[in-house]
């Protein structure tokens, strides 16, 4: 069976800079898989090659069995596609409840004729998202906060509430960039067991870049790392902790910090 | 209060009517200013659409305003009416205006939406000036002459019966999850875009549907005044707007319209005061330049309060609880 998600020979070039070089990598139907590697590796620049925000100078990106290389990051989304982001992006003059119910206007059957007339259908529609929206912010305990502005929420909650957002586009994959920045070692747990939890109840794909080896280690099934672009290391956890080449990529990083 | 809003448009209108039978013995200065009141909220509101909701820096609202006036003056002038009843046949007219606005604002729209910012703005105000220069050239309207404009439809009534419809369209179409995506637009462009919102397509409603607003504004406006220059269109018009929108907080419905009424009345009000004998000299030149006080108005708004007068106090906004019918 094809893969849910294939990077088949991805180049980016910004100038003279290859963020990503001849990258080939799979993920597959509700499989949990990590993205890996040193700072400025081009782990984010994957993600914004994936939705659509970059084009790749060459190599083709196929979701589902389609291509979606030129396709505007909006359509990738109504593919199945759905991601947060490293430097949070949440809408920030909405409340928590009006950022989730955003991500439903995919969805929305009704248009401005139906918002304008507000027939029964309308109402219908509004109440159906209402509850979805709050079932998705229960599940991820946000639900008492469904009326403060998001700016408001501690980093940690920001971030879960960036992936609710994210799932409420009912996505089959989903990207996560740096999901455990900035949250505690106890927020790290149980963002650790929500990811599996949602991988499951939703029956979705995940592809997580995260810098905290435990929660990659501990979450994901197989990982894929790359170094200046270069795609160095695949395979199971185990075998990736084992690896030379990582641990001299790593090393080479981590060493003067430890100086 | 909003729960129902076809009752509550009902109800504005209802008032409208009644009101409007009493109009007769109001003395006719300020009946002017109370129908250019109900013009500027149209004006303001519709701006506010695209500048406040949507978060796009539009400079050109007066340019729409002018394709609709004088679109709406031109078929009052040389479509023969036949026999329909007049008030279909301006009805009719101001409908035209609000087209040729609307198609002006797909026109301007669409080819300048990849503008962000001020980009966006130096491109909007200069199809303004675009406008007025056309019009200024077009011999048929008077050209810089001025348009005289024969037929005053324009009452209380259908004043505030378009200005009850702009707010109603807007603000029910921005309060419902389908709106959401203007202020989606507004805070975070690429966030909407990765959440499956059609960015570019709200963008391109807005514009038009703000220019159809506008548009019908300027056929109330032309058969208000019954005289339109291409100059009474540029882009100090256009600021006006703008100052309104800025003033009442981007965004907030209720805001702009007070600062709509506010800004109308102002000017008037500066007026007298420069015309009082008693007051000192360099006063009664102050109050007689609104452009300078605007911009004093403004900077120290900025200073003080850059969320505007109301800011986010957004009476008609509520988190909705929708029940099941
Ligand atoms: N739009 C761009 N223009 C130019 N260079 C870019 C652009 N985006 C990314 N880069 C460069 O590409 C490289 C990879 O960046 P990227 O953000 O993908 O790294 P990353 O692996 O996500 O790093 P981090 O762990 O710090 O988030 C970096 O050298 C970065 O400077
Ligand atoms: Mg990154």
């Amino acid at each position: 069976m094809n893969p849910l998600l294939e990077i088949r020979d991805c180049t980016v070039r910004f100038g003279g800079l290859k963020a990503v070089s001849e990258l080939n990598f799979a993920v597959g139907e509700g499989e949990l898989a990590g993205l890996i590697g040193p700072n400025g590796a081009g782990k984010t620049t994957v993600f914004n090659l994936i939705t659509g925000v970059y084009r790749p100078t060459s190599g083709d990106i196929r979701f589902a069995g389609k291509s979606v290389v030129g396709r505007r990051p909006y359509r990738i989304t109504a593919r199945g596609i759905a991601r947060t982001f490293q430097n949070i992006r949440l809408f920030a003059s909405l409340t928590v409840f009006e950022n989730v119910r955003a991500a439903f206007i995919m969805h929305l059957s009704h248009g401005i004729f139906h918002a304008l007339w507000r027939g029964p259908g309308f109402a219908r529609e509004e109440a159906r998202i209402d509850a979805q929206v709050m079932e998705l912010l229960e599940i991820f305990h946000l639900g008492e906060a469904r009326d403060a502005l998001c700016k408001s929420l501690p980093y940690g909650d920001q971030r879960r509430l960036e992936i609710v957002r994210a799932l409420a586009t009912r996505p089959k994959l989903l990207l996560l960039d740096e999901p455990a920045a900035g949250m505690n070692p106890t927020e790290k747990q149980e963002l650790m067991r929500l990811i599996r939890f949602t991988q499951e109840k939703f029956n979705i794909a995940v592809l997580l870049v995260e810098h905290d080896m435990r929660v990659v280690m501990g979450t994901c099934h197989r990982i894929a790392v790359l170094d200046y672009g270069v795609k160095i290391a695949e395979g199971a956890p185990d075998e990736i902790r084992k690896n030379p080449k990582v641990i001299e990529a790593y090393l080479g990083q981590e060493e003067p910090a430890h100086a | 209060m909003f729960e129902r809003p076809k009752t509550l448009f009902a109800v504005a209108v209802a008032l409208s009517f009644a009101v409007s039978k009493f109009s007769g013995g109001v003395n006719p200065y300020y009946y002017d200013i109370i129908l250019s009141i109900g013009i500027n909220i149209i004006l303001a509101v519709s701006l506010n659409l695209v500048n406040g909701h949507t978060g796009q820096f539009s400079l050109g609202h007066a340019g729409f305003m002018a394709a609709g006036a004088y679109t709406a003056a031109a078929f009052t002038t040389f479509v023969p009416p036949h026999h329909i009843a007049t008030t279909l046949f301006f009805l009719l007219a101001l409908f035209a205006g609000g087209l040729a606005a609307a198609l002006a604002g797909l026109a301007v729209g669409v080819p300048s939406l990849r503008l962000k910012g001020d980009y966006l703005a130096i491109v909007t105000l200069g199809f303004g000036q675009i406008i007025v220069v056309i019009l200024q050239n077009i011999d048929a309207v008077g050209a810089s002459r001025g348009f005289s404009v024969a037929s005053g439809y324009t009452n209380f009534f259908w004043t505030y019966f378009f200005a009850a419809l702009t707010v109603y369209v807007i603000v029910h179409l921005v309060d419902s999850t389908y709106g959401r995506g203007f202020l989606a637009v507004r805070d975070d462009e690429i966030a909407a875009d990765a959440m499956g919102i059609n960015t570019t397509k709200y963008k391109v409603v807005a514009f038009t549907l703000g220019a159809f607003f506008a548009g019908i504004a300027g056929g109330l406006y032309a058969h208000f005044k019954q005289f339109i220059s291409p100059d009474g269109f540029d882009f100090f018009k256009s600021v006006d707007i703008v100052v309104m929108v800025i003033l009442g907080g981007m965004g907030n419905t209720a805001g702009v319209i007070f600062a709509a009424v506010l800004l109308t009345i102002l000017p008037e009000w500066l007026r007298t005061v420069s015309g009082c004998t008693f007051l000192p000299h360099w006063l009664r030149d102050v109050a007689q330049n609104r452009m300078i006080l605007y911009s004093l108005l403004l900077i120290v708004l900025m200073l003080t309060r850059p969320q505007g007068l109301f800011g986010d106090a957004r009476l008609f906004r509520r988190t909705p609880k929708f029940k099941k019918p």
